[in-house]
Order: structure tokens, then C-alpha cells, then sequence
């Protein structure tokens, strides 16, 4: 295990203006405003919140995984990562974590997939991918965008620990998460956020046991 | 035509099995299989078709060249290459001899059936006229007609809307003949030079593809000047992949994989 930064947040979850569970396997798309602050709280520990950024002006722009491990020559998400968009914007900066770091390399379950990751039997299973497609399908600010599977960009995995070996191989360790981490990001500009709470029932990573994640949010 | 049905699961094991065995090396072409030869100069871009069962040969013409790829399924564009899905199903974060390039719809795309690399780069994007004109200052077509200096993102943009596409169909790309080292604290790093002139990797189509890329320089290329080298593309015929094909074989995902592009074939 390499070295892990933790860095505890000064807010206190009685001062937030917004707080909701989301619980596995739903999903959570919601504006935040630039300055404000969203904290994902990891409830039971090790649970994988798959997360989105999309510029609330132009869902066009939206988080880049590989321009954000690029630019901050990191492959693991932490205290300091800025978040870059695919118009080499910073949309936000991680500004608290208790976790130690978080991955963009392992993308979202979808039921696709999953028939290659774990068989067809899986393939009528909940996923990810579904959850985000259902958010964008749903969202009641996107008329005009004609959004589709084409806007959902590889995301970031909180809370999971996917590590590179210099030999170039992708392990699937056991978490560093555990009940009551939490990661915090500063908006740099207005964002609209899409969690989906993993609900895999086939990866030994979430304990075979998707569970609820909160979030919360602060005003400047 | 015998009734498809599904590979067996491999069950939930996560450990990182690989085929025992030599690593398949690419043959010579047999010029009775060439089917088209064309030289791309470095900081060029093209798009085009690679049939079913085709193979796609890419050789770095230089030293330190770079091809910044894409592709997505000719029939159904909006089905494309994945990078965490395909890193994931096969444990890898290099591309090399025995790789899918899987779609985000769980299709196979590419199989890598050859390479005298052993390491390409699916992390690293693709560069900019920002990158570029940081690294090596701007040289615009007014003044330098064609040594101007350019980049894989406005290629990708003008070649993506040959095919309709726009930028919501930039996902991120592989570089390669490139290839970055990882720290185990996670940092980023570029090899110069990692390509060697000569140096080609074999890449057999499994579903009617439309590939899109550049020989541009890879983003964080450390080179003291510009100068994108040229590369050499060939299309020749190859079999569809046998029982105990390399690829198919390289973990039990791959097969399935190779399933759900022939259920979409049928």
C-alpha cells in the first residue's frame, strides 16, 4: 500500500444547507453552484459512489478522467486534485478527504459489461450505467440537449482503491474506505453533479453489499 | 450456422490470470493478403473502415512516434471503444499482444494480435493547441504553411465530423507506440522514446470499425522540438479468431467479449 492523504474538512454537517441519502443502487443529480462545497459521505464503508460533472451551461462540457490524471500527472484522486473538464476547464478541487484516495481508471458497471466482467447471467442485473442513463433521461433542465449515451464519459469511483502496478497491471484491492469517510469538493464553476451509488452485487470490492452514501452541501 | 450460445462465467475470482506460452510475435505480411499500404506523415490524421476479421498494422516509421486513437462500431457509432471497461475486464492499465479494445455496448472491438512493443499508453489523451504551442510555442498555417505546428484534439474534432460525430463523441483515446510509468504513489510519468523505428502492432478487427487517428505527438511527449513522426498504416486479411486464438484465450472476459460481438453479427 502506498501512501494515503488524509485531510479532515473544518465544516460541521449541522451547517449544511442540503442533506440526502442516496441509497444504493439509486441515483442523485443536482446543481452545485460555484463556491459551494459537496461532501460524499461513505455510510457503511467501502461503497463505490460512481460520480459525474457536467457544466450546468453545456452538458457538453463535462469531467475528463484522462485530462484529470494528466494534468495533475496522478493517477489516484485526492486532497488537491483538481478536476478537469474535457475543455481543459477545472470544474472543481477535492478539499477534504478522509479516505486517502479515490480512482477514475475503473469506469461504471453496466449491464453490458458485466456480461464480459462476471457472464450473461449477470446481464438483467442493475448497474451503473443504467442509473446514469436514467438521470440524464430524467433530469428536467436538459430539454434541449438531447442527451444520450454519448454524454456519459468515463467518471470518478469514490471511495474505491483500483491500484496500477508499475508493471502496468490494474488490481482490484480491498478498499481503504471504511463507515464515516468522506470526500469533499469545491466548485470552481456551476456544476450539475450525477451520483449513482453503485449497486453491484458481483464484485468482492463493495463486500458483495451495496450500501447508502449521503451527500451534503455547504454554501460559501 | 450452429446455434450461439454463451461462454461459461468465470465466476467472481479477481486474481490476474494470463495464457502460459510464448506471446504470439507479428508475422510478415504475405503480399497475397495485402490489401492496402498508405504512409502517414507525423502531425496528420485520417479516418477510415476496417472490416470484420480485417487486421490493421500500424508501424512507427521513426523513433518516439505516436498515433492518438479512436473507434467506434461502423454500424452504431454511438457503441465505442471504452477505456475503464477495457482496462478492467482484463486487469491491465498497458495494451499490448493478447488486448481487447472492448465498446462500451461489452463488444470487442480490436483484437491486439501482435506487437514488438509490449506497452501502449490508454491513460495519457491526447494533445492540444494549448499542449503544443506550451511546449514548442505557436506556429500558425499564415506564416509556416505546412510546418505548422498541430495537435490530435482539432484532428479528432474535424475527423469525428466527417462521420456526423461531434466533441460528446471524444472519449478519451489510446496512444499508441506511447507509454507512461506509474509510481506506486500514482504519479505520472513519460518514457521518450519508447518506440523504436520499426516497432508495429497487428490489430484484427472483430466488428466493422471505424477508426479515427493522428500521428500527432502524445500530450506529454517531453521532445526538445516538434516533430511528429510518420507512421506506416497497412490493411491485410486475416481468419477470424480460432478456438485457441491468443486473444480470445487471454482471460475468460475476452471470450465473452468475442461472444457479444458475434451475437451482434448474426
Amino acid at each position: 500500500m502506498s501512501v494515503l492523504n488524509y485531510t479532515e474538512s473544518p465544516l460541521a454537517p449541522a451547517s449544511a444547507s442540503y442533506r440526502h441519502i442516496i441509497p444504493a443502487g439509486d441515483f442523485w443529480m443536482h446543481e452545485i453552484r460555484a463556491g459551494q462545497v459537496l461532501r460524499i459521505l461513505d455510510l457503511e464503508g467501502n461503497q463505490a459512489a460512481d460520480t459525474l460533472f457536467y457544466a450546468a451551461a453545456d452538458f457538453r462540457e463535462r469531467y475528463s478522467a484522462q485530462d484529470t490524471i494528466r494534468e495533475n500527472a496522478s493517477i489516484y484522486l485526492t486532497t488537491g486534485t483538481k478536476l478537469y473538464s474535457n475543455e481543459l476547464n477545472v470544474l472543481a478541487e477535492i478539499t477534504a478527504d478522509t479516505c486517502g484516495r479515490h480512482d477514475t481508471l475503473g469506469g461504471a458497471c453496466s449491464c453490458e459489461a458485466n456480461t464480459i466482467r462476471y457472464g450473461h447471467g449477470t446481464r438483467h442485473m442493475h448497474s451503473c450505467r443504467q442509473s446514469f442513463l436514467l438521470g440524464l433521461m430524467t433530469w428536467p433542465h436538459a430539454t434541449g440537449f438531447d442527451l444520450n449515451k454519448r454524454d456519459i464519459p468515463p467518471n470518478i469511483n469514490f471511495f474505491m482503491n483500483v491500484p496500477v502496478t508499475p508493471e502496468g497491471g490494474l488490481q482490484f484491492a480491498d478498499g481503504v474506505s471504511s463507515p464515516g469517510k468522506y470526500v469533499e469538493l469545491t466548485a470552481r464553476m456551476d456544476l450539475v453533479c450525477l451520483i449513482s451509488n453503485c449497486p453491484q452485487l458481483n464484485n468482492p470490492c463493495n463486500g458483495w453489499n451495496p450500501t447508502p452514501v449521503e451527500v451534503l452541501i455547504w454554501n460559501p | 450456422m450452429p446455434l450461439l450460445t454463451p461462454p461459461a462465467p468465470s465466476g467472481t475470482s479477481f486474481t490476474t490470470q494470463r495464457p502460459t506460452g510464448p506471446i504470439p510475435q507479428p508475422a510478415p505480411i504475405p503480399a497475397d493478403r495485402l490489401l492496402l499500404e498508405e504512409t502517414l506523415p507525423g502531425g496528420t490524421a485520417v479516418s477510415f473502415n476496417v472490416r470484420r476479421h480485417t487486421t490493421l498494422r500500424l508501424t512507427a516509421l521513426e523513433a518516439g512516434a505516436n498515433v492518438s486513437f479512436l473507434c467506434f462500431n461502423r454500424a452504431e457509432p454511438v457503441d465505442r471503444y471504452n477505456l475503464p471497461d477495457t482496462l478492467k475486464g482484463q486487469h491491465t492499465a498497458k495494451l499490448t499482444t493478447g488486448c481487447l479494445l472492448y465498446s462500451d455496448m461489452g463488444r470487442a472491438l480490436f483484437s491486439i494480435t501482435g506487437d514488438t512493443l509490449g506497452w501502449h499508453d490508454p491513460l495519457g489523451g491526447h494533445d492540444t493547441a494549448a499542449h503544443v504551442a506550451k511546449k514548442w510555442g505557436h506556429l500558425d498555417y499564415q506564416t509556416s504553411r505546412n510546418a505548422w505546428h498541430r495537435n490530435s484534439r482539432d484532428h479528432f474534432l474535424i475527423e469525428l465530423a466527417k462521420h456526423g460525430l461531434n466533441a460528446r463523441d471524444l472519449v478519451p483515446n489510446i496512444n499508441f507506440f506511447s507509454k507512461l510509468e506509474t509510481s506506486p504513489a500514482g504519479a505520472l510519468s513519460f518514457v521518450p522514446n519508447h518506440a523504436r523505428a520499426g516497432d508495429h502492432l497487428d490489430l484484427r478487427a472483430e466488428l466493422d470499425v471505424l477508426v479515427i487517428l493522428t500521428t500527432c505527438h502524445h500530450p506529454l511527449d517531453t521532445a526538445p522540438a516538434y516533430g511528429p513522426k510518420p507512421v506506416l498504416l497497412q490493411l491485410h486479411a486475416t481468419p477470424p479468431p480460432a478456438s485457441d486464438d491468443y486473444c480470445r484465450t487471454y482471460r475468460p472476459e475476452n471470450e465473452r467479449a468475442l461472444y457479444n460481438s458475434e451475437r451482434f453479427s448474426l
